[in-house]
């Protein structure tokens, strides 16, 4: 590997580096607007211009390989004055409103005016330049040229990696602007990527602006549940709720990208029907009972089950929607608390969902499905279930995130299980399949728990708890260890840590795993 | 001298085949098809010191020699006809009144590179050119000066004429190679070099008009012989257009080196007038100015003209007397750049429109003293930093312009007005 110097530091990168990536990894910042690693090389905005020796003029890092011996300076003087003028020419045209603009807070031209410039403009405010505002391009997008330095970076991902070509650049020099042709608006599912990806408030999020400043906003890391690609995202958030989900850079999953369907899927985790107490049938109601009761109760029923069924009369259905440990403590408490081997998965995708593309999105709309497999639940056991229902030999379900009603339709639901005597619903959601239960609990949803999902390649990804659920809604593997402990008083673990590592230590999938090691790019399955 | 470049003149009808065939044409084809291989036509193009006659002035022979010798993909070569450069004018008289030269020039370089595909790409308003050089095409291919197994020799090449639609721009040889290909004239990062991923991604030579001009006369007569003309290290007959306030403005060929002061007021008939000289772009707008005292001691050969403080450029030689507004010429210039800017880097896109503006408000009499450093410093952040070199060519004139007439630029702050307008005049601007 070739060896270097970039302002005095030695660093040896790879020789397909370029001079911003090599300085990345000798911890200095070259900044930049229109690099983007995921995008071909441009090199227009010439924010990245340095100082190499032995060159006769200034050079864009980001087009310039590294190699043995050369000497690099971003912060001598001439580099400087051109990371100045860089900025000062940006700033001519642009409309400085950072007050109204969205991006504030998150803005490239903000950062690098305060970190290279902060110098006064020289340029009076009424000559600037005037272009189209607030243009509804499409898909969700809308777009400000004033605020657009042409870096390209929107153009280059519509062109490469959708290869849709909705954006181009008109007219010429400073008249240049971003549109879309005239009729033909963004019409892509990964339109949202130009929000992300544009240095400026040029794009933003029709649904996100006016919303929130984002200085507001916590970042958790986690993985989006919109299908089985498990896109590594970070959910933003404040006070408990939900702002935007961004891409996560994850090379062996999603690179930079999500696609729009998972941006905009956290509403319906965050809704009016989200489920925050226990709840109990009565008289054809479901009314409202405190934790320590839902438990005893369904401790007691599943005792009388038991005795008078034997353990196989009660079974479990697991939704591919569940984390790997809600599902390994699932099957856990099942063999061990009530020594059944009825488990299921329910790995079910709404009708008219989009298919597998060449890009990311998955047909099945689950995040765990190869979780579940993994744990060798059986993805076809629900018609087994369903014959021990009718045989009457199964009374009782426990079904875990598994919305039975809306996935079989309700006159389904009520031919192959309208004979079960007794149904614990474990939802964050108030769903029809609660309706019919007679105990529904309520757990909280992925972005409020620590753990993680397998996607559909077989890696295993963290999820964190961005915040606690609401009310008295509790962690899937907690609420299943409270039920265990109330059935056999044995302490089950209920952090998401040891349970993963027991499911480590029991499962030859997870072998070797353990979640803190996961990382931000996940760890694949042992087989 | 002998005329070289502009037979035409001595020759009625050279534009038609059997005339120019009837007077050596094609005659260095045939030489560079059967006596000659590929590596001794660019050693010969080498030895002459032929340099690129576009405005950078690079060694044609040089540049050939960048191609790889083994490549596995088709090797093109694009002629720049986008002649767009202010002041310049040659290469639409080359089109109108030899063209069989060019074509001849150009079959010659295919066969040094090893293309059998040659592209002309003519500046959007060259209609009436575009016609005149296909019908040459035309009697070409009928005559199998191209085409199939031309002359006999195995040797095949295609040619096409390209026309723009009018962006400066598409002069610049990466914009041009983009243009060609159908997308927006946006010049390149290099590296890569055409040379190896131009057109298509495949190795390209581009060489203006006037360069390929010269390559049939070197075949026929040798690299020594041309040598002989002018400075050695800058060789050759020039096309020198000459224009602005002088008696007799238009095209003239001379040896390299030619004196510019001769150049005005021998050749060109004086200043417009009797008037005295004020200033002197020798090369197309894109370039330092001379003043009237450094004006007359320049020689015009690449190497002379840089020595001095300019570049020779494309040879677009722009006189002005003393009756010029200094502020209001450099204002022109710059509506030319701002207005043919790509747009593609950040420093030219935006500092061609801001010295604009600057020049638009000093020309006006509304200027401030310090405006004159930020047109200096704008100039001098645009120089160099960008992809191609249009920032430069606004950077060079703003930067020499400013310090050489600075008194002309501090009358119009102080005054409040154009000094060379009446006040009348000015008001009605």
């Amino acid at each position: 590997m070739p060896k270097l110097t970039i302002d005095g530091k030695e660093v040896e990168a790879g020789a397909d580096l370029n001079l911003i990536q090599a300085a990345e990894l000798a911890g200095v910042e070259i900044p930049h607007y229109c690099y983007h690693p995921g995008l071909t090389i441009v090199g227009n905005c010439r924010m990245c211009l340095v100082e190499i020796e032995k060159a006769p003029k200034l050079q864009i890092a980001c087009n310039t390989r590294v190699a043995e011996g050369m000497v690099v300076h971003t912060k001598s003087d001439k580099a400087k004055t051109a990371q100045k003028a860089v900025l000062e020419f940006l700033l001519i045209n642009h409309p400085i409103d950072c007050p109204i603009c969205d991006q504030a807070g998150e803005c490239k031209l903000q950062d690098y005016y305060m970190d290279y410039d902060q110098q006064p403009s020289r340029f009076p405010l009424a000559e600037k330049n005037h272009k189209g505002k607030a243009i509804d391009i499409g898909s969700g997008v809308m777009l400000d040229q004033e605020r657009c330095i042409l870096c390209a970076r929107c153009t280059r991902f519509f062109d490469e990696v959708t290869k849709t070509s909705e954006l181009a650049i008109f007219e010429r020099g400073d008249h240049n602007r971003i549109d879309i042709n005239p009729g033909q608006p963004v019409n892509n599912k990964y339109a949202g990527n130009v929000v992300d990806i544009c240095p400026v408030g040029a794009l933003t999020e029709k649904e996100f602006r006016f919303r929130m400043r984002v200085w507001y906003l916590h970042r958790t890391a986690s993985v989006c549940g919109g299908c089985e690609r498990g896109c590594a995202i970070d959910i933003h958030h404040h006070r408990g709720r939900i702002y935007r989900f961004k891409p996560r850079f994850n090379p062996g999953v999603n690179s930079y990208w999500m696609c729009d369907e998972g941006r905009h899927s956290f509403p319906a985790l965050q809704n009016e029907t989200r489920l925050t107490s226990p709840l109990v049938q009565a008289k054809d109601q479901l009314v409202m009972e405190p934790w320590g009761e839902a438990i005893r109760r369904a401790a007691s029923i599943i005792a009388d089950y038991k005795r008078q069924y034997g353990p196989n009369s009660i079974a479990a259905v697991v939704d591919a929607q569940s984390s790997n440990e809600e599902a390994f403590a699932l099957k856990q408490l099942m063999k061990t608390a009530i020594g059944s081997d009825r488990i299921a998965t329910l790995s079910w995708s709404p009708p008219g969902a989009s298919g597998d593309d060449d890009l990311l999105i998955r047909a099945n709309k689950n995040p765990n499905a190869r979780g579940l497999a993994a744990l060798a639940i059986p993805a076809d056991g629900l018609d087994g279930l369903a014959a021990a229902v009718a045989s009457g030999e199964l009374k009782m379900l426990i079904a875990m995130r598994a919305d039975l009603v809306r996935a079989l339709g309700e006159e389904e639901f009520v031919r192959r299980f309208g004979a079960l005597d007794y149904m614990l619903v474990l939802s964050a959601d108030a769903n029809e399949t609660c309706q019919m239960a007679n105990q529904v609990w309520p757990i909280a949803a992925y972005p409020e728990i620590d753990g993680s999902f397998t996607n559909f390649k077989g890696r295993v990804q963290r999820i964190n708890a961005a915040f606690p659920p609401p009310g008295a809604a509790l962690a899937g593997i907690e609420a299943i260890a409270r039920l265990g402990h109330a059935l056999d008083g044995v302490d089950r673990p209920s952090s998401a840590n040891a349970v993963f590592a027991s499911m480590a230590a029991a499962e030859p999938a997870f072998k070797g795993l353990s979640l803190a090691a996961l990382g931000e790019h996940g760890a694949d399955l042992a087989s | 001298m002998e005329r070289i470049l502009t037979r035409w003149l001595d020759i009625p009808d050279l534009r038609k085949l059997d005339v120019y065939a009837g007077n050596g044409g094609y005659k260095a084809l045939r030489k560079a098809l059967f006596e000659m291989k590929p590596e001794e036509i660019i050693n010969e193009v080498k030895n002459s010191n032929l340099r690129g006659r576009g405005g950078a002035a690079f060694p044609t022979g040089v540049k050939w020699s960048f191609i790889p010798k083994d490549s596995k993909k088709p090797v093109y070569l694009c002629c720049n006809a986008d002649e767009s450069e202010p002041g310049t004018f040659a290469n639409r008289y080359e089109i109108e009144f030899d063209p069989h030269c060019i074509i001849e020039g150009i079959a010659i370089a295919c066969r040094a590179v090893g293309a059998h595909t040659a592209y002309t790409y003519l500046r959007g308003e060259f209609t009436v050119q575009k016609r005149i050089l296909d019908a040459a095409i035309a009697e070409a291919y009928a005559n199998n000066y191209l085409g199939k197994n031309i002359l006999g020799s195995g040797f095949d090449l295609e040619v096409f004429t390209h026309r723009g639609a009018g962006a400066y721009i598409c002069g610049e040889e990466t914009g041009l190679l983009e243009s060609l290909e159908g997308k927006r004239a946006y010049p390149r990062n290099r590296p890569p070099f055409p040379a190896i991923q131009g057109a298509f991604g495949c190795p390209t030579v581009v060489n203006n008009i006037e360069t390929l001009s010269n390559v049939p006369h070197i075949i026929n007569r040798g690299a020594d012989w041309y040598k002989s003309i002018g400075p050695e290290k800058s060789p050759g007959p020039k096309l020198f257009c000459l224009s602005g306030h002088i008696n007799k403005p238009g095209l003239y060929e001379l040896p390299m080196g030619f004196p510019l002061k001769d150049l005005i007021y021998d050749v060109g008939g004086g200043i417009l007038d009797g008037k005295a000289l004020k200033g002197v772009i020798p090369g197309g707008s894109s370039f330092p100015i001379f003043t009237a005292e450094e004006a007359v001691k320049v020689n015009m050969d690449f190497d002379s003209v840089r020595a001095a403080g300019s570049l020779m450029g494309t040879a677009g030689v722009m006189v002005m007397h003393e009756d010029t507004c200094m502020v209001d010429a450099l204002k022109t210039i710059a509506h030319f750049y701002h207005h043919e800017s790509c747009g593609q880097c950040t420093p030219c896109r935006e500092g061609c429109g801001w010295i604009e503006k600057l020049l638009i408000e000093l020309e006006a009499g509304r200027g401030k003293m310090e405006d004159l450093k930020t047109l200096v410093d704008a100039a001098t952040n645009m120089e160099g930093n960008t992809i191609c070199v249009l920032a430069d060519s606004l950077s060079m004139p703003v930067k020499s312009f400013v310090p050489k007439y600075r008194d002309e630029f501090e009358a119009h702050i102080k005054l409040g007005r154009c000094p060379f307008k009446t006040s009348s005049a000015q008001q009605a601007a």
